[in-house]
């Protein structure tokens, strides 16, 4: 009842203002005027009782006040009515009041874009049913993930006990034929248990059992909601149907629901049961059940933490069971790597996630400083406004109560400026995110983003409102009132100086890591690659269908599929325009995943247990001249290199130097993957190239003739120099390998440098995000700097003029005021250099050969905060040595 | 004038202007008075804290008011106890004996 009552009441009082004023009003009066009455009737006169009436009870209008203090429609009153006073006061202050709101919405505009990006990777749990007991179980090679073998898999999930349920899985791309072009579609090879370690469920059909995956059972396929619709037309009866993929019939059996986000491999849109034999992985070591090639997933039991499954998959890796043979690349000794899912899909871009969620942080920081400095400086002109409202009785609580409700305001209409931008923000983010950043459907403005932004512009607008209130409080109102005309409290400068000292500090920390990541990024464009990208464009073709399956049935069918290439090869050099062309298993910084080319190379010196891990190229005659992969030693693969002829391999530098040292490999034999077959022969030593990244060192490689391998790839990269322009042989090329075979899907057709680019798309994204968020710090703190010596200026004019007056020339006051603000930038650098330098740790696995130290970084930044402070300085400086001392003085 | 006197005990004026409406309808002023000569003038009563009390009262639906005429024939406005009010004295008067007896009792035993 009691609540009903304050409301209506409330809100009569609202909406009938005026009328509940006015009898306040008479219901005070009438109580004064009884109380005079009773004075009078006690014999005084009419001016004596009224006197009397007020010594008793005192000031009729404090009374007022006070009754009409009461209830919760007073703070609403008094809210709007700052609300409006602050309105007038922006209006009247256009200028300042457009800086403001667009530095408040670049900075809440910037950090909740970030924030919007980083959420979904870092922080949001994962769309599955209790997300944190999935697992991520990789072998561990030198410290960094790695992809584990079929048998491991069938070891580690039959001796472990700490799963509900685990899987495998790897990448499936299989063609459908038949249309116009054939079009190869993004897919994945999984174990049954694929689905129910994630904890998903198809929409409709049912999901892969144990027997599907038992090597020779008829094939089948789980669609996604996107494929159903756009090849099936969404129709129900699809399950049951045969699908044509690379040229094998697959039934439909389910179609997962529209919802399903696989994060494992984001652009999936099929599912296949792999269908390995676990017979195999007892026997011999050569067959493809111990190619370390694919993923494991598991689901820990309820209770059971991510440390205790580690710590009992790490048991199981030292001990090894006599009926778990392992061999010597899969034989666990370094350990595994257990990780939730969600860390694992974010680790290679947490540090520079953070490090841009960091650097925006500063550039929200630096805006709010430079707001906050605006404020104060207002403030400082409206000592005279706030010292009258305290003569007329407002106190410091109510003063207080306008400037935070002001800067409030300022800041809602920065922060929905600000969230404008975001959305904006945050489009340009996934337009110009590097290929390895994870979810990025999930990436979007959400609620989480609003509320974030929403938490900004309060904590903002609240900082930013009580620091200049707190002034006003230390500095009592009524001495102000006697100061206000002619000076400025000296107290406020001082907090702008060192809100000035604490911005250039900020971008000093931001422009150095801006500047150490583009010394990296030079620094890395400047390494060799070992093969010469430009003019250069890159084919990679799949084969497709069972005529190149080598099968007892058809055993020319990895003849068949190398005849493919090797005319493919023939038609693409007769292309006009290309000057050589050939083709490779493996393409340096491509995207090819690294474990499909890694194999263990084995030199007739070597015993079973020992050997290396090497990059195996499968190449055609002329492809180190094609590259320009320059040889060291020895003679290139070439057409003398047929099946029939003696087995040949070239080897590299550092896989020559690593395993002969000074002596001579020509000559010497060594087995690359099964061991079962002839061994080669190094025929020629040549350069190292890059394989994964620029910034990796992993070169150890071996390159053989596609007409001596033990198997043929389905998957070459055809790479072309032009003589022109690459990217005018595109279509030329096309037609020309479908010349051959018009049913071979091509898969990706990039000039080489743009295939560079790509590769170091992580670091050029964080590098264009501080590049940014430099420059607008700078900016920020330049003008915050030019504002608070123009406001010293305009306040010295005075004094300047007395020393102008008493013969201190221009040259004086110019470098007085120069000397000031020089001042503050220096103190602001110094404290910067020392931040920058701490700072410079969370950069440093993003660094490359760049020290945190390093020279160049250090004094480009320093010049430029310093060449934009003695711009920020010119103008005020000169302002003040262009002092008339004649208009001042008279004017005082 | 003596200070310590001039001001209601903290919380016991909802229970004086309750206590005096429960006699008759009565305005602002004429409360004041009542309750200081009936206390003989231990309790005096601020206009400020006065007004805004019986505002309050009104909101939570003990008092009701309503603008008349005085003897004097003043515009003055009229407080009056509702049910709830009379029902909220009981509970009030209640608990204001528990605790005086209580704090009686104590001093009682401290002598």
């Amino acid at each position: 009842m009691s609540i009903w009552r304050q409301v209506t009441r409330g809100l009569r009082g609202l909406l009938q203002a005026n009328r509940q004023d006015q009898e306040i009003g008479d219901e005070v009066r009438h109580y004064f005027e009884e109380a005079t009455e009773a004075y009078r009737a006690r014999g005084l006169s009419e001016e004596e009782a009224r006197r009397a009436a007020r010594l008793e009870l005192g000031n009729p209008s404090t009374a007022e006040e006070q009754v009409r203090a009461y209830g919760w429609e007073n703070a609403v009153r008094t809210f709007s009515s700052d609300l409006r006073f602050g309105a007038r006061q922006l209006r009247r202050n256009p200028s300042f009041t457009a800086i403001s709101v667009i530095t408040l919405a670049l900075g809440i505009g910037a950090s909740t874009a970030i924030f919007s990006a980083i959420n979904p990777i870092l922080f949001k749990p994962l769309p599955y049913p209790d997300p944190g007991r999935v697992l991520m179980i990789w072998n561990s090679w030198q410290g960094a993930r790695s992809e584990i073998a079929y048998g491991t898999w069938l070891e580690l999930s039959q001796r472990s006990h700490s799963f509900e349920a685990t899987a495998f899985f790897e990448p499936w791309q299989p063609a459908i034929t038949g249309g116009a072009e054939p079009r190869r579609l993004e897919g994945q090879s999984v174990s049954a248990g694929f689905f129910h370690v994630l904890g998903v469920a198809p929409l409709i059909g049912r999901d892969f059992r144990a027997s599907d995956e038992r090597p020779n059972r008829p094939k089948v396929v789980i669609l996604s909601d996107r494929l159903w619709r756009q090849f099936f037309g969404a129709d129900p009866a699809v399950i049951g149907r045969a699908v044509k993929l690379d040229g094998d019939s697959y039934t439909v059996i389910a179609v997962m629901p529209g919802a399903f986000d696989d994060v494992l491999s984001p652009s999936a849109e099929l599912w296949t049961p792999d269908q390995y034999d676990s017979s195999q992985t007892t026997r011999e070591f050569n067959s493809w059940e111990w190619g370390n090639h694919l993923r494991m997933v598991g689901r820990v039991r309820p209770g059971v933490s991510r440390n205790d499954a580690a710590q009992e998959l790490a048991g199981v890796a030292r001990s090894p069971w006599p009926q778990f043979p392992r061999p010597r690349w899969a034989s666990l000794d370094q350990g595994l790597i257990v990780d939730s899912l969600q860390d694992d899909i974010a680790h290679t871009v947490r540090p520079a996630m953070l490090a841009v969620f960091g650097a925006v942080m500063i550039v929200l920081t630096i805006a709010c400083v430079n707001v906050t400095n605006l404020l104060l400086a207002r403030s400082a002109q409206r000592a005279g406004e706030f010292a009258v409202r305290g003569a007329l009785g407002a106190s410091r609580g109510r003063i207080t109560r306008q400037l935070v409700t002001e800067s409030l305001f300022l800041t809602c209409l920065g922060g929905t400026l600000g969230i404008a931008a975001a959305l904006a923000g945050v489009r340009a983010i996934v337009a110009l995110s590097p290929p390895e950043l994870p979810r990025l459907d999930a990436i979007r403005f959400d609620t989480a983003s609003f509320l974030f932004a929403s938490v900004l512009i309060t904590i903002v607008g609240l900082v930013a409102g009580t620091i200049p209130a707190l002034h006003i409080s230390r500095n009592e109102l009524q001495s102000r009132l006697q100061r206000a005309s002619r000076r400025i409290a000296s107290g406020h400068l001082w907090t702008r100086r060192l809100l000035v000292v604490a911005e250039f500090a900020l971008a000093l920390v931001l422009l150095v890591s801006a500047g150490l990541l583009l010394r990296s990024m030079q620094r890395l464009l400047a390494v060799d690659p070992g093969f010469s990208p430009s003019q250069m464009l890159t084919v990679q073709v799949v084969t497709s269908g069972h005529q190149f399956d080598e099968t007892p049935a058809n055993p020319a069918g990895a003849d068949r599929r190398r005849r493919f290439f090797e005319q493919a090869l023939d038609a693409v050099r007769h292309v006009p325009g290309v000057e050589s062309a050939a083709f490779t298993s493996l393409l340096p910084l491509s995207d090819d995943p690294p474990v499909v080319g890694q194999y263990g190379a084995q030199f007739d010196d070597q015993d079973s247990q020992s050997g290396y891990n090497v990059f195996r190229y499968a190449v055609s005659p002329g492809y180190c001249q094609t590259m320009r992969i320059p040889l060291v030693a020895g003679r290139l693969l070439d057409e003398r290199d047929t099946a029939d002829a003696p087995q040949a391999a070239l080897i590299s530098e550092s896989l020559a130097r690593r395993h002969f040292g000074n002596r001579n490999p020509i000559g010497s034999r060594l087995h690359v993957g099964p061991r079962n077959r002839p061994w080669y022969t190094v025929v020629g030593i040549v350069g190292d190239v890059k394989q994964t990244s620029l910034s990796i060192d992993q070169e150890d490689a071996v390159y053989l003739s596609t007409r001596q391998t033990w198997f043929a790839d389905d998957t070459l990269s055809f790479v072309i120099r032009a003589r022109g322009n690459a990217t005018a042989l595109v279509p030329d090329v096309k037609s020309a390998v479908w010349s051959v075979d018009k049913d071979q899907p091509i898969v990706r057709i990039l000039t080489m440098d743009r295939m560079v680019a790509i590769t170091e798309a992580q670091r050029r994204f964080v590098l264009i995000l501080f590049e940014a968020f430099g420059i607008v710090a700078l900016v920020l703190a330049g003008v915050g700097l030019y504002g608070v010596l123009a406001g010293s200026i305009s306040e010295r004019i005075h004094e300047i003029g007395v020393r102008m007056a008493m013969g201190a020339t221009r040259g004086h006051i110019l470098t007085m005021a120069l000397r000031d603000g020089m001042r503050l930038t220096a103190l602001g650098i110094g404290i910067g250099a020392c931040a920058a330098l701490a700072a410079s740790r969370g950069i440093v696995s993003l660094l490359f050969g760049t020290s945190a130290l390093d020279l160049l970084s250090w004094v480009g930044v320093l010049a430029v905060l310093a060449f934009v402070s003695v711009l920020a300085c010119w103008v005020p400086a000169w302002r003040a040595a262009n002092v008339d001392p004649s208009t001042t003085l008279r004017s005082e | 004038m003596v200070d310590q006197n001039t001001d209601v005990i903290q919380g016991t004026l909802d229970l004086l202007i309750l206590k005096t409406l429960s006699l008759e309808p009565m305005h602002g002023f004429g409360m004041a008075r009542r309750v200081e000569q009936v206390s003989r003038g231990v309790f005096k009563v601020n206009p400020g804290s006065l007004l805004t009390a019986l505002q309050r009262l009104e909101r939570a639906g003990w008092l009701d008011s309503e603008w008349r005429n005085t003897e004097n024939s003043r515009r003055a406005k009229f407080y009056n106890l509702t049910r709830a009010g009379r029902k909220q004295l009981e509970i009030e008067e209640a608990e204001w004996n528990r605790r005086a007896s209580a704090v009686a009792r104590l001093l009682r035993q401290e002598a």
